[in-house]
């Protein structure tokens, strides 16, 4: 009895897309990343006031424009929505196969346990940036047809034209892609540990909020800059004419420390467990 | 008046704030030197009165050594000595010896107020430094002449400054947020003469001002009244029951409390007509540090705020333009808080105060805990602005006070005049900072208090193209026009960034003119010192009010046409770096250090773990057999031994049954043989490659353990293939065909799985297992939720797979399924094998013998007869089994099969008849009631579980202790 070898890698990253595609979860995160922008026209329609267009907050200019709306609704949507489907991706990933029993199945295939978990990680990750993405591209085409396709106007001043903001846009994405890798680690970690898909999600959402919560205490000064997603903000920097790198440098450090960490653990766990399930 | 009085609490706090919780930072230090602290009281010169006066005072030193240099405290207004007691004791910790006082006036010293007066408070700080010098345990530089710096925040800034310039013993003096010249602070004039610097090309000149420049062309005339600071600083010094031993009669003390009536008469006719006399102009500037700093030749420390309403920045840089090239050694420190507010770099500026006072007066190495190298003062630190979203200041130092200056010019961009009124009364005021708080609110309300319709105008200038850093005193000219002589008119400068203004430096220039009614005036205003940061993109705003709520303005009505005559210019002092981009990023470079450990830590584990994995050689004599379970032990976390000692394996051809009820470790067993468990020890191989998790040779193996695992999304279709494309192995060897001739599930395959029945998707499981057609095929309980056609269908189909030269493995309640399917059992019990062989030589075995019995025959009989048999030595085993009217005994024994029937018959059983065949059942509760009654035997083993009564004649217990027959326990599970 010989093994057959062979070259194709088990679970592939095109396997473990297939593997999600169809699901439910996976087309309600994408669909309510979509209906933001909707929902958000249609709150401005149904709350119309005859506000002139001033204000320092990104809401209060959000209907200049289609680059004006869209910032405004990446604003809205990375504050908590955007977290949540990051922790839904990456804390879903491993215990949904554990709860359909296919778990078991797909190691005894055999697909190798750290190859399995960078699959679903891998997968996880690249469906949060398809979000991010979707949602990014969706406003900048909702926000045109809505309210047209005037350039940038920063609340705190200055304008930035389409070829400047558009790059700017990208970076941002990337910026918020980065920063939700952190709570991505976190689910997955958890994911992997309790094999319960929601607990997962729940925890990593609860955590994100309580790092916010401290992270209104004054009194911790400069130590709130190690909380998690404590630079979630930071991309904002990017609308300044002038961009100041600092903070989404220390954003995206932070986050690639927590993400080495957790995804470090998870691996270490999970190639050690018992697979009960 | 309470009011006022909270709201001064509020004050003292917020200067006690800079010098009092600082030093906190230092307690710690007093551990380490022992402080003695000595009260005393010292007579000074009488009141004009002739009153005596004492003042109280402290002394703190170390316990030991000496001598020391000595430091003079001097409080705030409206404080006492308590608010020094901190201050002393950290100093004494550092090897000084500390004295602090309560001034004349104040705490429990006596006499009155006279408000830095030369010929009392000063002279009083005189004769506390004889005080000094009559020590012995003080450092002298000279007969009578001690080694003693002074150091005062505010009032006692004041008298730093000032005792300073008349004492020549002093030999450092560090004055914070204070005066420069009294009258000046409470009759501030911001506007300049014509002809001040407003071009480039002058300001480079050498007679250029500095940045800081704001008060030296000052106009003569005095300024408005900034009444709500006088008022606060009146109400302080007139609290009632401070002014202890005065005549309650007298109506000037009801009034004054302890001011000096002197003083306190010219304070109240200013506050009352808003403008002041020649002769409080002339008290203010006696009071004041300006006339006597010619005498000053000490080394002398300006600390200054920038959040200060009441003593700006201007105040400092006066004072240090007029001992400048006087004093061996001047250092000048603007800091971001002051009479409004505490600093954000609070801790940074105590340190350098220490480092001063080192550097100036050198305590006793040996009593002291730092090193009397301490790194020297640069000439000039300031604050600049807070970057976003931060909490601290950078400091930015440079070697020069004021340094070079260049002034660049922002343009207005709407140079239109705009008319604007004071309105009758002065009120409704404008509010653009609120005295001792800086701001009560932000955002655009902030905004709308300031700029009160029609009695404001704004001169915005164009958006800058890149960032600015200002630092100095921003000027402007303006040109007014009014309806009336005496014009008063205040500044003060946003940023706006969007369409939001806000005033960084809560600050506001007052200038007052005479002018002629009608005619254009020009003159320049020098705007409150203080750093800025513009970003590109945002601009600067001039906002002009007529009236100001911290001011007195003049009562009658007035239109005012203003018109900027200049662009805006902007000091810029060369070399002050870019502190936002500059500095190393000590966070940034922190975070990427600890992902590097994090990292390494992760590899070298990584590492770690693949060495320490044992490493299970191939075992080719194994090669030929697909599964080999070697000597495997698992025990679970809660301590359960699952699986002790087990051995077998399963041959090609073979249909392999595991067996043994519930929690026997088949499952378990299992897992392990497909690597989702690990043992801890033994090792399953496959084809003699030993198996662990991932490992390849589970390519050729397939399974159903504990029911199927399918993605509920998917049809049945998708799901194998979905399946099969996970392995990773190409689709010509999945015999797809075959595996849905298994499934048999029809028209149903397309369907998504989570509408399936339970058989539906066990079958769907079991066609998954063999996809591939895997050499070996382990089914675990493989016709759960299947029904009798079903079953019967499964049994060839696994045959005929195991005739075609591969293995299949089932683990099975079903002992009457096993035995029609299987050619081999695996009988496991409590975690152990109990038996193994084939079938057929099971089931006809000639060391048993089977005994159907009357089945009317009362149970109490039949167990007796049990009990009597198994007496018998040469009998191994007696099982009951009894089932559906049917009555058996199985009797395992050496003797002949002939001596067994006697036995029975003489035990007094009615036998009806008698075989040696038995089913694979009898078999089962045979070994397995042997291995209960062994274990049983093995009286007192921890963990076991087995209570069996005796070794004779009882069914063995169920784990649980209730008394149950194993053919009960099996009936029960077939019924499941």
């Amino acid at each position: 009895m010989t093994p057959r070898h062979t070259a194709a890698p088990a679970l592939s990253i095109g396997t473990e897309v297939r593997r999600q595609l169809g699901r439910r979860r996976t087309f309600w995160s994408l669909f309510i990343a979509l209906a933001l922008p909707l929902v958000l026209i249609g709150a401005f329609a149904i709350g119309r006031t005859s506000s002139p267009a001033t204000g320092t907050r990104l809401s209060d200019l959000a209907q200049l424009g289609s680059a004006n709306f869209t910032l405004f609704a990446v604003s809205a949507a990375s504050e908590f929505l955007l977290v949540v489907i990051a922790a839904l991706f990456a804390g879903d990933a491993v215990p949904s196969e554990a709860s359909w029993s296919t778990l078991r199945y797909l190691l005894v295939a055999p697909v190798r346990r750290a190859r399995l978990l960078a699959s679903k990680l891998t997968v996880a990750v690249a469906s949060t940036a398809v979000a991010i993405a979707a949602l990014v591209g969706w406003s900048l085409l909702v926000g045109g047809v809505a309210y047209g396709w005037a350039p940038f106007t920063n609340p705190a001043g200055g304008v930035l034209d389409w070829g400047q903001l558009l790059p700017r846009l990208g970076v941002a994405a990337v910026y918020l892609l980065v920063s939700l890798l952190q709570v991505a680690g976190l689910a997955f970690l958890l994911g992997v540990r309790t094999d319960a898909p929601l607990g997962a999600v729940g925890v990593a959402v609860l955590v994100a909020i309580v790092s916010s919560i401290l992270g209104q205490i004054e009194s911790l000064g400069d130590l709130r800059n190690g909380l998690p997603l404590h630079y979630q903000r930071a991309w904002l920097d990017l609308l300044s004419p002038e961009v100041d790198w600092t903070a989404m440098r220390h954003g995206v450090l932070w986050s690639v420390l927590y993400f080495v960490m957790f995804v470090g653990l998870a691996f270490r766990l999970f190639r050690r467990k018992d697979v009960l399930s | 008046m309470y009011a006022v009085r909270r709201a001064l609490g509020g004050l003292i706090l917020a200067i006690a704030g800079l010098l009092v919780c600082a030093p906190l930072g230092l307690a710690g230090l007093a551990g380490q030197t022992d402080v003695v602290g000595e009260s005393q009281r010292v007579s000074v010169g009488p009141e004009p009165a002739g009153e005596a006066v004492t003042l109280d005072v402290s002394v703190w030193r170390p316990a030991t050594g000496g001598p020391f240099p000595a430091v003079l405290l001097a409080h705030g207004f409206g404080g006492s000595k308590a608010d020094l007691v901190e201050r002393g004791r950290a100093l004494a910790a550092r090897g000084y010896l500390a004295v602090g006082y309560s001034a004349r006036g104040f705490g429990d010293s006596g006499g009155r107020i006279h408000l830095n007066d030369p010929a009392y408070e000063i002279a009083d700080a005189r004769v506390l430094v004889d005080l000094i010098a009559d020590r012995p345990d003080v450092r002298t530089d000279g007969p009578a002449d001690p080694h003693v710096g002074v150091v005062g925040a505010s009032y006692g800034g004041a008298l730093a400054l000032m005792l300073g310039s008349t004492d020549p013993r002093i030999d450092s003096v560090v004055a914070v947020v204070t005066w420069h010249d009294l009258a000046d602070a409470f009759f501030p004039q911001h506007a300049v003469a014509a002809g001040a610097p407003n071009s480039a090309a002058s300001a480079n000149s050498a007679a250029s001002p500095g940045p800081g420049a704001a008060s030296i062309e000052r106009l003569p005339e005095p300024g408005p009244f900034k009444q709500l600071w006088a008022s606060r600083f009146f109400a302080a010094g007139s609290s009632p029951s401070a002014s202890a031993g005065s005549s309650p009669s007298a109506s000037a003390d009801v009034v004054c409390g302890r001011f000096d009536p002197e003083v306190c008469t010219h304070f109240l006719a200013a506050a009352e007509t808003g403008n002041p006399s020649p002769a409080l102009l002339a008290m203010l500037r006696a009071h004041s540090p300006r006339p006597l700093l010619a005498g000053l030749r000490a080394p002398t420390y300006l600390v200054q705020g920038m959040r200060d309403s009441l003593f700006g920045i201007e105040h400092a840089d006066a004072t240090a333009r007029a001992i400048d090239g006087q004093v061996p050694a001047l250092a000048v420190r603007w800091i971001d808080g002051g009479h409004d507010g505490v600093s954000s770099t609070a801790d940074a500026d105590e340190q350098a105060l220490r480092d001063w006072l080192a550097q100036t007066l050198s305590p006793d190495p040996r009593s002291s805990p730092d090193p009397s190298a301490a790194p020297s003062t640069p000439d000039f630190v300031y604050a600049a602005p807070i970057p976003r979203r931060q909490s601290v200041a950078p400091l930015v130092e440079l070697g020069d006070y004021p340094g070079l200056a260049t002034w660049t010019t922002a343009p207005f961009a709407d140079p239109q005049p705009a008319r604007l009124a004071s309105p009758p009364g002065g009120q409704p005021a404008s509010v653009a900072t609120v005295p001792g708080v800086g701001a009560l609110i932000g955002g655009a309300a902030a905004y709308q208090l300031a700029a009160l319709a029609g009695q404001s105008a704004a001169f915005d200038t164009t958006a800058f193209t890149e960032r600015s850093i200002v630092v100095g005193s921003p000027r402007v000219g303006l040109t007014v026009t009014s309806s009336r002589a005496d014009v008063v008119l205040f500044v003060s400068l946003w940023q706006v960034t969007g369409a939001q203004p806000t005033l960084t430096r809560r600050l506001v220039a007052p200038v007052r003119l005479t002018v002629t009614p009608g005619q254009p005036t020009a003159f320049t205003v020098a705007l409150p010192p203080a750093t800025w940061t513009v970003e590109a993109g945002s601009s600067l705003r001039l906002l002009v009010t007529t009236t100001d709520t911290t001011y007195a303005v003049p009562r009658e009505a007035r239109v005012d046409e203003v018109r900027v005559a200049s662009g805006l210019l902007l000091p810029r002092i060369e070399g002050a770096a870019d502190v936002a981009d500059g500095g190393s990023d000590t966070e940034a470079i922190g975070v990427a250090v600890a992902i590097a450990l994090l990292l390494a830590a992760i590899g070298a584990s990584a590492w770690w773990d693949r060495r320490k994995r044992q490493h299970v050689p191939d075992r080719p004599d194994l090669a030929d057999v697909p599964l080999v379970v070697d000597r495997l032990v698992k025990t679970y976390a809660d301590g359960h031994r699952a699986v002790d000692d087990v051995s077998w394996r399963a041959e090609r051809g073979q249909v392999v049954g595991l067996l043994g009820p519930n929690g026997a470790g088949k499952t378990t067993t299992l897992r392990m043989a497909l690597g989702l468990i690990t043992p801890d020890s033994g090792s399953v191989y496959l084809g003699g490659q030993p198996v662990h998790p991932g490992s390849p040779a589970l390519a050729g193996v397939g399974a159903l353990v504990e029911g199927p695992g399918l993605l509920p999304h998917l049809t049945g279709r998708d799901n194998l293939h979905a399946y099969w494309a996970a392995t990773g192995r190409p689709d010509a060897e999945a015999a797809f065909e075959q595996a849905l001739d298994v499934a048999a599930l029809g028209g149903a395959i397309d369907r998504p799985v989570r509408a399936y029945s339970h058989g539906m998707r066990q079958r769907l499981g079991i066609a998954q297992a063999m996809l591939g057609l895997p050499d070996l095929l382990v089914l675990d309980e493989p016709t759960n939720g299947l029904d009798p056609p079903q079953i019967a269908a499964m049994r060839p189909i696994l045959q005929r797979y195991a005739a075609s030269g591969r293995t299949v493995v089932i683990s099975s309640h079903l002992l009457a399924e096993v035995e029609q399917t299987c050619s081999h059992v695996v009988v496991m019990h409590a975690g152990r094998v109990v038996l193994t062989g084939r079938v057929a030589d099971l089931v006809d075995a000639s060391d048993t013998t089977v005994i159907h019995l009357d089945p009317a025959a009362s149970p109490h009989l039949v167990t007796e007869v049990a009990d009597r048999v198994r007496a018998d030595a040469a009998v191994t085993s007696v099982a009951v089994v009894e089932d559906e009217g049917d009555c058996r005994l199985v009797i395992t024994a050496a003797s002949p099969r002939a001596d067994v029937v006697r036995a029975v018959i003489g035990a007094g059983a009615d036998v009806v008849g008698v075989s040696s065949r038995k089913h694979l059942e009898e078999v089962f509760l045979g070994v397995i009631a042997a291995a209960q009654t062994e274990r049983a035997g093995q009286a007192g083993e921890p963990g076991s579980g087995q209570s069996g009564q005796s070794g004779s004649s009882d069914w063995p217990d169920r784990p649980d202790g209730t008394s149950e027959s194993i053919t009960e326990q099996l009936r029960q599970v077939r019924a499941r």
